[in-house]
C-alpha cells in the first residue's frame, strides 16, 4: 500500500506556542481522501490533531481546508491527486483556511466570520402581501438560476481565499453575497430594491469585490459566487438605477460611455466621470489627491498633455455608437446564462459555420 | 509567424512603453503583428458588469475582425483582455442561437463571428507556439543573477477550466518558465497569484493599494530586484500607483515592475531605452546593471 507524507499545520492559540509544522506517514490507497489521511494520523499517532468533519461525501461542508495551498475539502480530495500536486517533494500541506482565526490546528473559528456575514445579508425570504392561497408557484429558469447559489454548503472555501477580505476583513464576502442573490434573484421575495440598496450602500459592499476569480475556483459545489456578486451589480446598477455613494455604479457607467465615445479606453477622462465628473465636489479632492500620480505619469512620458485631452482614436469608431444604441436599447436585457442553458451547441452547426 | 494582434487600450493608454516594447520584440521572435486598429476595449470585465451583452457584441467584434486576417491565431499582451475575452468567447461559443443574435449586431459593419477563434496572450504563444527551447536559443544577453518575481494577476489564472490551464497546458507556471528560459532567477513570493487590486481603486482606494503594496513588499522580502507581470492593469497599481502604495503600508518598496514584452527585449539583447524602461514610475534602471548580462543590482 502506498505511503503519503501529510505535512499539517499544528497551532493552539492559548497554548501560546508559535504554530509549526508536523509530518505524519499515512499508508492508505491513493483513491483514499486527504480527510481519511487525517483521521488515520488522528486514531493511530496522534489524538490530539484538530479537525472538523462530520458527512465525509462533500455535502456538510465541515472539512474544509487548504491543501497545497488551495482551499478544498478533504472529504472528496483524493491522496493521490493531492501528492501530484504537492510543491512540497511529494508531501501534502494541510493548513487551516484563511481569513478567519484558528481555534485548533484545521479547525478555523467560523462563527466569528463567516456565519456573521452570511446573518448580515437578510438570508431568509421577505415575501410582500397576502401569501397565495395555495404554493407560491416561481418560473422553472428563475428556480433553476437560483439553485445555483443554493447549491452552497457554507463550508467557507470561497471566504478562506477572498483577496479583498484579506486586506479588507469587513467585506461581505463572496459565499455571504452569492447568498444574497439567492433571494434578489427569487421573484416571491418582496424586498429586492431594499436589499440592493442596503449592499450597494455599504463600504464593504457589493462594490468592494475585486474581479480576482478566486472564489469560482475555490468553490467545490459550483456556486461561482463572483458571478453572483456581478449579477447583483447589474440589477442594482442598471436595473434599480441605484447610484451608491462607493462610486461603483458610477464607475460602471463612465467606463461604458467612455468606449461608447472612444473605442478605447481614455484612462484620462475616466478617473474623474467615476465620481461624477471633473468639478464635481466628490472628485475634487480624490483628483487633487491623484495629481502627483498624474504629474509622475507626464513626467515619465506616460502620457503627453495632447493624449490626455484628446483620445487619439476617438475617429476610428464612428460605428460603435450604433452599436451601443441598439443593445442600449433594448427593453430587457439579454443574457446567456450556461448555468441554467449549459453548453448547448449543435455540433452539426457549429462544424457547418466553421465551412468558409 | 503571423498574428491578429490585439493589444488592448492600457497598452496604448497610460502603459505606452508595453505597446512599444511589443512591437521592438516581436521582430526577434519572427512574429508579424496584424494589428486590429479598429477593434474597441474588451470591457475589462466591467462592461459585461452593466450589459453582458454589450461586452459580448464587442468581443465578438474583435473576433470577427480578427478572423478577416490571415494571422495564424490571435495574439493579444493584455491578461485582463485575455480574462474578459475568454469569458464571452465561453458564451459565444456554447450555443449557436446567441452566436447568431450577437452577429446581428454586428451585422451593420458586415461583420460575423465564426465559433472557435483561438485568441492567446503572449505568454501562452511564448510557451505552446514558440517554444521555450526556440526562445532559449535566441537569447542575446541571458538575465544573469537578475532575480525575477512573476506577478501573474488574476484574469490570465483564473477560473482554470475557462482560461484551459490542465496538465497538459499549465498555463499558470509560463511566468516561471519564459524567465527561466531567459536566463532568470525565478523568485517565489506570497503575492505571485494574487489581486493587484486595480478594479476597485475608485470603490476602496485603501484596500486596492494594500493589495498592490502587501504583494510589493513581500517581493522585497524574498529578495527580489524586479517583478514581471503580463497585464498592464496590474501594472498600473504596481508602479504608476507604487508611491502612493508605500504611503498606505508605511514603507518604502522601490520595487521596477517589467511588462513582459520588455523581459524579453533586455534578454534578446535590446536597449533598456527602446523597451520604454525609463518610462516606468519606479525605473529599473536605477537597480538592472546592463552589461553583456543583464544582472541584479545586488548581485552586481
Amino acid at each position: 500500500m502506498p505511503a503519503y507524507t501529510l505535512k499539517i499545520r499544528r497551532y493552539l492559540p492559548e497554548s501560546g506556542d508559535a504554530p509549526h509544522w508536523q509530518d505524519f506517514e499515512v499508508e492508505l490507497d491513493g483513491h483514499r481522501s486527504v480527510l481519511e489521511g487525517i483521521l488515520k494520523v488522528k486514531g493511530e499517532q496522534d489524538g490530539s490533531v484538530g479537525i472538523r468533519c462530520s458527512c465525509r461525501a462533500a455535502i456538510c461542508g465541515s472539512c474544509a481546508v487548504r491543501i497545497n495551498g488551495k482551499p478544498m475539502l478533504a472529504c472528496n480530495t483524493h491522496l493521490e491527486h493531492a501528492a501530484e500536486r504537492s510543491a512540497d517533494d511529494g508531501a501534502i500541506v494541510v493548513e487551516p483556511m484563511g481569513n478567519m482565526p484558528v481555534i485548533k490546528d484545521l479547525i478555523v473559528d467560523m462563527d466569528a466570520v463567516h456565519w456573521k456575514k452570511i446573518e448580515r445579508v437578510t438570508p431568509w425570504l421577505l415575501p410582500e402581501g397576502d401569501p397565495p392561497e395555495r404554493e407560491y408557484v416561481v418560473p422553472h429558469e428563475n428556480m433553476v438560476d437560483i439553485t445555483q447559489s443554493m447549491a452552497c454548503i457554507q463550508c467557507g472555501a470561497c471566504v478562506s481565499d477572498c483577496l479583498s477580505m484579506e486586506v479588507d476583513p469587513l467585506f461581505i464576502g463572496p459565499a455571504a453575497l452569492a447568498k444574497a442573490y439567492r433571494f434578489v434573484g427569487d421573484p416571491r421575495d418582496g424586498q429586492h430594491y431594499e436589499r440592493l440598496k442596503d449592499l450597494a450602500e455599504d463600504p464593504h459592499g457589493i462594490y468592494d469585490c475585486t474581479h480576482c476569480f478566486n472564489c469560482i475556483d475555490a468553490c467545490p459545489k459550483g456556486v461561482a459566487p463572483m458571478s453572483q456578486i456581478m449579477r447583483l451589480r447589474r440589477i442594482a446598477g442598471s436595473d434599480h438605477g441605484i447610484d451608491d455613494r462607493n462610486n461603483g455604479h458610477r464607475h460602471v457607467m463612465a467606463f461604458v460611455e467612455n468606449i461608447e465615445r472612444n473605442g478605447l479606453l481614455h484612462e484620462a477622462d475616466l478617473l474623474p466621470d467615476s465620481y461624477g465628473g471633473k468639478f464635481h465636489p466628490r472628485a475634487v479632492p480624490e483628483l487633487v489627491d491623484s495629481l502627483p500620480v498624474v504629474v509622475r505619469g507626464l513626467m515619465r512620458r506616460k502620457v503627453t498633455p495632447r493624449k490626455a485631452l484628446l483620445h487619439p482614436h476617438r475617429k476610428d469608431y464612428k460605428g460603435l455608437r450604433r452599436l451601443f444604441e441598439k443593445v442600449e436599447g433594448r427593453e430587457e436585457r439579454v443574457e446567456l446564462n450556461l448555468y441554467i442553458s449549459g453548453h448547448e451547441d449543435d455540433p452539426a452547426e457549429a462544424e457547418k459555420e466553421a465551412q468558409p | 509567424m503571423k498574428v491578429a494582434y490585439w493589444p488592448g487600450c492600457v497598452s496604448r493608454g497610460f502603459t505606452p512603453e508595453l505597446h512599444g516594447a511589443m512591437a521592438k520584440v516581436a521582430p526577434l521572435l519572427d512574429i508579424e503583428l496584424l494589428e486590429l486598429d479598429r477593434a474597441a476595449c474588451c470591457g475589462a470585465g466591467v462592461i459585461a458588469e452593466h450589459n453582458q451583452e454589450l461586452a459580448d457584441t464587442l468581443n465578438a467584434r474583435t473576433f470577427a475582425l480578427a478572423q478577416q486576417t490571415d494571422g495564424e491565431l490571435m495574439m493579444n499582451i493584455c491578461s485582463t483582455c485575455q480574462g474578459s475575452m475568454s469569458e464571452c468567447q465561453e458564451r459565444l461559443d456554447a450555443s449557436s442561437d446567441y452566436r447568431r443574435h450577437i452577429n446581428g449586431n454586428l451585422g451593420d459593419e458586415g461583420l460575423r463571428y465564426a465559433r472557435g477563434v483561438v485568441n492567446k496572450n503572449l505568454a501562452w504563444l511564448l510557451v505552446e507556439e514558440i517554444g521555450l527551447d526556440e526562445l532559449r536559443s535566441r537569447v542575446k544577453r541571458p538575465l544573469e543573477n537578475l532575480k525575477v518575481g512573476p506577478f501573474y494577476g488574476c484574469y490570465i489564472v483564473r477560473p482554470t477550466e475557462r482560461l484551459g490551464i490542465d496538465s497538459a497546458n499549465p498555463r499558470d507556471t509560463y511566468l516561471h518558465r519564459i524567465i527561466e528560459a531567459l536566463g532568470g532567477t525565478v523568485i517565489d513570493y506570497a503575492g505571485a497569484y494574487k489581486c493587484c487590486g486595480f478594479p476597485i481603486i475608485t470603490m476602496n482606494k485603501e484596500a486596492s493599494l494594500k493589495q498592490a503594496g502587501r504583494h510589493l513588499s513581500d517581493a522585497v522580502d524574498a529578495d527580489a530586484d524586479c517583478l514581471v507581470t503580463p497585464c498592464p492593469l496590474c501594472h498600473l497599481n504596481l508602479d504608476l500607483q507604487q508611491p502612493l502604495a508605500e504611503r498606505v503600508v508605511g514603507r518604502e518598496i522601490g520595487m521596477p515592475v517589467l511588462h513582459l514584452p520588455q523581459l524579453l527585449g533586455l534578454a534578446l539583447g535590446l536597449d533598456p531605452g527602446e523597451l520604454g524602461l525609463a518610462r516606468h514610475v519606479v525605473k529599473p534602471t536605477s537597480v538592472i546593471d546592463w552589461s553583456n548580462a543583464v544582472v541584479g543590482a545586488a548581485a552586481g
